[in-house]
């Protein structure tokens, strides 16, 4: 039995996501090969092979995997993923888009998001927006899996000595074309890999006003999230949105400001280990879910937090 | 050219669900249901496509019991024409709906098949891709804007990163995000008229798929609670307790 892990990753380095998912891989148990799918990869495989736990790294560098397409992608994961036992990815986007197709394409089901191995088949995975959990057994021979980052301690990223085999590509879709993308700058931690995460919402009213949040971020060298309310009214974009449907986060320290929270955001941020609420409404259900919570006008509160730190 | 948009019945995105005592799965009776909030984005977008020109004729498709319909109702009450239920006992695994789905589509034709992203239930995200590999339709996934020019599909992703921007050929499979439009409230008169109109119902034997098990749900548990926590009363009291009693900072 051998394990497939699909490696998260931008052509020049290995995503932190990528680690997270090969230790659930690792209490699976067997062999594990890790998947480098991508154009002019050379150092992502090189990275990949030394993470902690990788017997085997396979990598396909042609130019139709630059944008790691999922049309393409998967038609390669079809055939080069038949004999494993488990294909795995983290569950990002990019996993998200797909995994499912390449489950189709072998006929088998796809287990989302799991947060716990129970044992080569059976997954723990949150439902409902993580009102409930499910204990899930799958029952087709190819087991294809996302994995949720925050279930799964990462393992080392060094350590590891793999030997990595070329692969040639596998034939193109032609269905799709990368037109192009608006990638988020930022010189903060990335928002599911950060120690501290502050997350602003409808209370913060305006984009600019999202300033007081970065200074207490930089001050805590945090990643900066938001509500999908903060989101939809423009404030901050996509990427930053933390919830159910958005990113799901599990830092030590989650402070969230201006936040109601409602289930949806609860869903992607109630694993955290100490959750502060600053919110003027002392009725606000996101006090319920909080270790430390402050009823306060977070124009006052906030600066002087970020002051007094 | 025509849309074909899958919708599903699920708990009214406000309620929060309790998991049963016998721990088979959550309680489900007398809880308000609704049309999968990312459905409801699906059928916007189809509208407005035909609004615009661009579409002809919009369907709906709903798998599982005959409640149901009432989703297929809110559909067309949205501007949706016409109807199709496909009825079963339960709603079924992802992949058994995408093959339904790709039935569908063999009969229907449609240049651009719209589905959620999510279902806020199963929290799955799998059925569109799904979709999408057996009928060998390129997808575009978590959709915050749609365009077609020229006979392709532009459609703008919300990606980890970002947005992300792809050409699709047609016929092409697009799933919604929560920015991909703001779904219109049905009035009175379009809820009457969605009464008139038409809705098949058929079943999976009449489209051929015999559904399979590929997954088992062994047990439903609620989460971990967190211990309640307590209010501060200043900033000064905040600070002292996350450096002393949390030390997290
Ligand atoms: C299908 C679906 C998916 C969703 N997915 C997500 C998701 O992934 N993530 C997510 O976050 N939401 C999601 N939502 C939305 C969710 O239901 C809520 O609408 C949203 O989380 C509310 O955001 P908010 O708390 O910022 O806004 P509000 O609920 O409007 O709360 C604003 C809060 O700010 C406080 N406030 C205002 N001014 C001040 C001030 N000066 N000082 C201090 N406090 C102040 C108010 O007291 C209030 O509690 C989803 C909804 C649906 C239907
Ligand atoms: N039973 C169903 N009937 C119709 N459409 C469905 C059904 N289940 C899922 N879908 C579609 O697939 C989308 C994603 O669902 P899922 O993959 O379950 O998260 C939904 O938003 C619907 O558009």
């Amino acid at each position: 039995m051998a394990i497939l892990v699909i490696a998260e990753h931008d052509n020049s380095s290995l995503k932190g996501a990528t680690l997270n998912t090969l230790a659930s891989a690792a209490q699976i148990g067997g062999d594990i090969h890790l998947l480098v799918a991508g154009s002019g990869c050379e150092a992502v495989a090189q990275e990949a092979a030394k993470a902690e736990g990788v017997g085997r790294v396979l990598c396909v560098d042609a130019p139709i995997y630059e944008h790691q397409l999922a049309e393409d992608v998967a038609l390669l994961v079809a055939e080069c993923g038949r004999d494993y036992s488990h294909i795995l990815a983290p569950a990002t986007t990019n996993g998200k888009n797909l995994m499912p197709r390449i489950a189709a394409l072998l006929d088998v089901a796809q287990i989302s998001d799991i947060t716990a191995v129970e044992n080569e088949n059976t997954y723990r995975r949150p439902i409902y927006a993580g009102n409930a959990i499910a204990t899930v057994q799958a029952l087709d021979p190819i087991q294809v899996i996302t994995v949720r980052g925050t279930g799964f301690d990462p393992v080392s990223a060094s350590g590891g000595n793999a030997e990595v085999q070329m692969l040639s590509a596998a034939s193109a879709a032609g269905l799709s074309r990368f037109v192009g993308e608006e990638l988020a700058q930022s010189d903060r931690p990335e928002l599911t890999a950060a120690r501290v995460v502050v997350s602003g919402g409808r209370g913060l009213g305006s984009g600019e006003n999202f300033a007081i949040l970065e200074k207490l971020a930089d001050k805590l060298g945090a990643a900066v999230g938001a509500s999908r309310a903060a989101v939809d009214s423009g404030f901050v974009p996509n990427d930053m949105q933390v919830g159910q449907t958005g990113k799901i986060v599990a830092p030590e320290l989650y402070i969230a400001v201006g936040i109601s929270g409602a289930i949806q955001h609860l869903a992607g941020m109630k694993d955290s280990k100490v959750i502060v609420a600053i919110n003027k409404d002392e009725e606000a259900p996101i006090f319920q879910v909080a270790d430390y919570g402050l009823v306060a006008d977070l124009f006052d509160a906030v600066p002087e937090l970020e002051q007094k730190l | 050219m025509k849309v074909l948009v899958a919708v599903k019945r699920v708990i009214d995105y406000n309620v929060k669900v309790r998991v049963k005592a016998d721990n088979t799965d959550v309680d489900l009776a007398n809880v308000k249901m609704a049309l999968n909030p990312f459905c409801e984005i699906a059928v916007e977008e189809a509208v407005r496509l035909k609004e615009a020109g661009a579409a002809t004729e919009v369907v709906v498709v709903s798998i599982g019991p005959k409640a149901c319909q009432e989703q297929i109702r809110t559909a067309l009450a949205l501007g949706a024409d016409r109807g199709i239920h496909i009825e079963t006992d339960t709603s079924p695994e992802s992949l058994s709906v995408a093959k339904l789905l790709a039935k569908v589509v063999e009969q229907e034709q449609p240049g651009i098949v719209i589905l959620g992203k999510q279902s806020i239930d199963s929290d799955n995200n799998q059925t569109g891709q799904m979709l999408a590999a057996l009928t060998g339709m390129p997808q575009g996934t978590f959709a915050s804007k749609v365009s077609v020019i020229d006979g392709s599909l532009n459609v703008t992703r919300e990606v980890d990163g970002g947005l992300q921007t792809l050409a699709l050929k047609l016929p092409a499979v697009i799933t919604t995000d929560l920015r991909l439009n703001e779904p219109r409230y049905a009035k009175l008169p379009d809820i009457m008229k969605a009464k008139k109109k038409p809705l098949e119902v058929k079943t999976p034997a009449d489209l051929g798929v015999e559904l399979r098990e590929h997954t088992r749900l062994l047990k439903v548990e609620a989460p971990a609670t967190r211990q309640a926590g307590i209010k501060v009363a200043s900033v000064d009291e905040l600070v002292e307790k996350l450096k002393n009693e949390a030390k997290v900072i």
